[in-house]
């Protein structure tokens, strides 16, 4: 069996999502907690893992349930927020090979998470579909099993301990932020930019009454837009 | 209602992902939509982690450590795990302290 085929199994693809799934356990642990703690049920929590699986979108997602936000506010907040998928899923597009047929597109493009894409698109060859079900297999499960383990431990463990669990989310955003922002110096003003705007608009009279959903399409607009005018891409990937 | 609530999060989440894999076959044009979405996850996460972070845990001084410990450890590559586990932990033992000493 030459490389290129071996990269292209579904056995391959499970491999190479093991270490992606045990990570997603500890996130989607804290999503279960935090669900069942804003009020939801342990089922209605699995269900949100299973039919989003998508972290930020979530954690956004709860938050606006439990305000009982307008729904043309939770589509916007879940469109900016997630906004990021459509780059990645562009990208992966000019990575797929030929058995990538429309049939396979609409189901695999539903796996595409930050790690799913940062893995398939390290890859050095072509991407075949087999390879892709089997990379998005063992997230996908493990996002399910964590929020289901995390929604049903939440009502018994100590408060102590979940209060300590509560910052985990952000502890993985800060990790995914902070490596390219040491690298390349226009996302680390751009973050500046966004962390600024949020604080404003947190703790300003009256702008901080607007919703946690606004909030963060207001940061995202402001930010990537000034990014994107002051630092264009070419100058910024090299 | 809770079950609009999913079905609109879900459908939106879905459709940013599918519609760009099943419309587009060749690469975006125009260097201002290239650049923007390229800075969004940036700008997004950092929005959504300041200033929540520091009102994540039970107190304001255990936030603050977490905080620190997860921006070292971001800052020397760790992996996702192992930042967020690591500011569990050291909220957790910071809480612990601050019970002890009736700060909490």
């Amino acid at each position: 069996m030459d490389t290129a085929k071996l990269s292209n199994s579904f056995l391959s693809g499970i491999k190479d999502g093991i270490p992606i799934g045990l990570g997603y356990l500890s996130v989607s642990f804290t999503f279960g907690i935090m669900a069942v703690n804003s009020g939801l049920p342990v089922w209605i929590a699995v269900l949100i893992s299973m039919t989003n699986l998508t972290s930020a979108g979530q954690f956004a997602g709860i938050g606006l349930i439990k305000a009982s936000a307008p729904y043309i506010e939770m589509a916007l907040a879940q469109l900016v927020i997630n906004l990021r998928y459509s780059l990645m899923s562009l990208s992966l597009t000019q990575k797929t090979d030929k058995s990538f047929n429309t049939l396979h597109r609409l189901i695999l493009s539903f796996g595409i998470t930050d790690e799913v894409f940062a893995v398939a698109s390290g890859k050095a060859h072509e991407i075949g579909t087999k390879y892709m079900y089997g990379l998005v297999t063992i997230p996908y499960l493990g996002w399910a099993a964590g929020t289901l383990m995390g929604a049903v431990a939440g009502s018994i463990l100590p408060d102590s301990v979940s209060s300590a669990m509560n910052i985990a989310i952000y502890g993985m955003f800060l990790a995914i932020i902070i490596p390219p922002a040491k690298k390349v110096r226009p996302v680390l003003w751009v973050i500046i930019l966004s962390v600024a705007i949020s604080f404003l608009l947190h703790y300003t009279p009256y702008l901080n009454k607007l919703s946690e959903g606004f909030i963060i399409i207001i940061c995202a607009l402001v930010a990537s837009g000034f990014g994107a005018l002051v630092y264009p891409v070419e100058e910024v990937a090299k | 209602m809770i079950y609009i609530h999913i079905f609109i999060m879900a459908g939106v989440t879905y459709l940013v992902r599918m519609l760009p894999m099943v419309i587009f076959k060749k690469k975006i044009e125009s260097n201002f939509i290239k650049s923007f979405l390229y800075y969004v996850p940036y700008a997004v996460l950092g929005s959504m982690t300041f200033p929540a972070i520091f009102t994540s845990t039970s107190s304001l001084y255990s936030a603050i450590a977490g905080t620190i410990v997860a921006i070292v450890l971001a800052f020397r590559e760790k992996s996702l795990l192992t930042v967020a586990l690591s500011s569990c932990l050291v909220v957790y033992i910071a809480e612990w302290i601050l019970r002890l000493t009736n700060l909490l």
